[in-house]
């Protein structure tokens, strides 16, 4: 489904001079797998994510989705192609609703309220209450990140990319959450990348793999990573209990 | 009755500025080319043409509520220039929507203007929706400009409500609108405006509204969007002379070579009145192209989302 290759990012800072952000990362995500990306803070699991939307260019390294290499198209050609990208912090916007959001997100001007609706339920929000409400500031942390992952169920991609959909989501609606993107899974027969810090989403993947200071630290099945992530005390207890602290924002 | 050339012009404007498709319900005036087309008043909603001949008086009679009045202008004539004044007395304990507006549609070379003045006394605990839009378009290959300059006094007696709406997108070459607002104790005014330049377009707006009485206030919200080589000016000021609260909210998008200038000033007459300005202007951020993109949207796709739900 996806290939990255000896994929390469690096800023030119004006103090620093050339920042490695991204080293050498290559990895895979197999069709209709979860794949888990955890590692800790600043070791380049959402810079990975951006190369893989279009956000960012990579400075080396080639990118495969399917057969076809995307490494040189925009963010609206893989979006059409079928990638999906829920932002670790989503973007607000003065005066689109919600609505008008998922509408966007689907590709159907049409789109019934009822099927917005569902969107908004399968985050675990009322959707009544929420369907008319502008994406703006006026939206608290937890919620503008549960619409933000219902644009991405709404697009129904082949390949959909979540970053850190839990952080400041309430524990109630964590296994909602994780049904979720069961349903995405079947419904599209798709496969699904989330970073996460989170030992429960952990558990649901398929493969793992371990981005720190970046590079692959390791990656395999759940089976072959878990139990050594779980078991040192590496840099991901810390990251978990900084995430715990810190909240979503 | 007037009979146009093309009364399809006509009708699309009438569509534009008040959302008139058939014969309107309620009190109405239409204007066209400086003559009222059409004319109907209710038992509660008096319109009478002022002495002078230089507009409309309307009358609406205490305790009125859950009634319209629909007063649009079109100029479909190119050249044309008029200068309008309507008078609104509005009873007590009226709740009423009154839609105004106007739409010019230019098939020539000559400039076409339209300026209204629009007064309104309100009545105590009285509430007024005015809904204002301005529509401008230019035949192609034509060169005239259209030229609109509103002006809005609104008297606000004790415990009255007001919102008033504007509304300009596009097609006018040439805007200076003036609003005033008198706020009397207890009474409440909430101005909404949204303005959209492109080409070569100026727009001016300047707003003043005086907090007069104790517990009044005044909410003003500018949203616009200047395009292409437009200009927006934005003038604001509020004064508090009483215990008082106003704000006001100037938010602007520029793109291509636009400017916009924002000029907020709040004069706090009394010790207890308490002023907040709110004023951004900046270009679309980037990041929120980001993500309609990742939605599938081009990057124009995504510039006309982001503008459209700005201004709604
Ligand atoms: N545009 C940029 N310019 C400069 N530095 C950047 C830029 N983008 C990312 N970085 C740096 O690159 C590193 C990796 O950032 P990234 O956001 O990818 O980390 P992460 O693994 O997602 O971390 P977290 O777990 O905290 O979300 C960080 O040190 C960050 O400060
Ligand atoms: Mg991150």
């Amino acid at each position: 489904m996806l290939t990255v290759k000896n994929l390469r990012y690096d800023v030119a800072d004006e103090e620093l001079g050339q920042v490695d952000i991204i080293r050498d990362i290559t990895m895979e995500v197999p069709d209709g797998q979860f794949v888990v990306i955890t590692g800790p803070n600043g070791g380049g699991k959402s810079s990975l994510a951006k190369c893989i939307a279009g956000v960012y260019h990579p400075t080396g390294g080639r990118i495969l989705f399917g057969e076809q290499d995307i490494t040189d198209l925009s963010i609206t050609e893989r979006a059409r192609l079928g990638i999906s990208f829920a932002f670790q912090q989503p973007v607000r916007f003065k005066g689109i609703e919600v609505f008008d959001l998922l509408k966007l997100a689907s590709g159907d001007k049409t789109l019934s309220v009822g099927a917005a609706c569902q969107y908004l339920s399968e985050v675990g929000l009322c959707a009544k209450d929420y369907i008319n409400r502008e994406v703006d500031a006026s939206l608290s942390g937890g919620e503008l990140k549960r619409i933000e992952i219902a644009t991405v169920l709404a697009r129904k991609s082949r390949l959909s990319i979540f970053d850190e959909p839990e952080a400041g989501i309430d524990l109630w609606s964590f296994s909602n959450l994780i049904r979720a993107f069961e349903k995405i899974k079947s419904e599209t027969n798709g496969s699904i990348v989330i970073i996460s810090h989170q030992e429960r989403i952990l558990e649901i993947a398929d493969r793992i793999v371990v981005i720190e200071r970046g590079l692959v630290k390791a990656q395999g099945t759940k089976e072959e990573i878990l139990p050594g992530l779980l078991g040192t005390d590496s840099a991901y207890p810390s990251c978990h209990m900084a995430d715990q602290e810190g909240g979503a924002f | 009755m007037v009979y146009l050339d093309d009364k399809d012009i006509e009708q699309r404007i009438l569509a534009e500025v008040a959302d008139i498709h058939t014969t309107p319900t309620g009190a109405y005036n239409i204007r066209v080319n400086g003559k009222a087309q059409s004319r109907n008043s209710t038992a509660n909603i008096q319109i009478t043409s002022r002495e002078d001949g230089s507009g409309i008086n309307i009358n609406i009679k205490d305790g009125t509520r859950n009634e319209t009045c629909c007063i649009p202008v079109v100029i479909a004539a190119s050249g044309h220039k008029e200068t309008v004044t309507n008078e609104f007395f509005i009873g007590e304990d009226c709740d009423v929507v009154i839609v105004a507006g106007c739409g010019i549609h230019n098939c020539g070379s000559q400039d076409s203007e339209h300026h209204g003045m629009h007064r309104f006394h309100v009545g105590k605990n009285s509430h007024v929706k005015y809904l204002e839009r301005h529509y401008g378009e230019t035949e192609h290959g034509t060169s005239g400009g259209n030229i609109m300059n509103p002006s809005t006094e609104l008297f606000l007696e004790e415990g009255a409500h007001v919102e008033m709406e504007t509304t300009q997108i596009r097609g006018i070459d040439s805007t200076r609108r003036s609003t005033s607002a008198e706020v009397k104790a207890g009474a409440s005014i909430v101005i909404k405006e949204r303005l959209l330049t492109n080409g070569t377009q100026f727009a001016e707006s300047d707003l003043t509204a005086r907090l007069i009485g104790e517990d009044s206030s005044a909410n003003i919200i500018s949203r616009s969007v200047a395009t292409d080589n437009s200009r927006i000016k934005f003038v604001s000021n509020i004064v508090g002379a009483a215990p008082c609260s106003g704000h006001t909210e100037c938010d602007a998008i520029i793109a291509g070579d636009a400017k916009v200038l924002a000029v907020p000033a709040l004069d706090a007459d009394h010790p207890d009145a308490a002023l907040i300005h709110e004023a951004a202007i900046g270009k679309i951020a980037g990041e929120q192209l980001m993500k309609l993109e990742t939605l599938g949207l081009t990057a124009e796709e995504a510039e006309a989302a982001i503008i459209d739900g700005f201004l709604k």
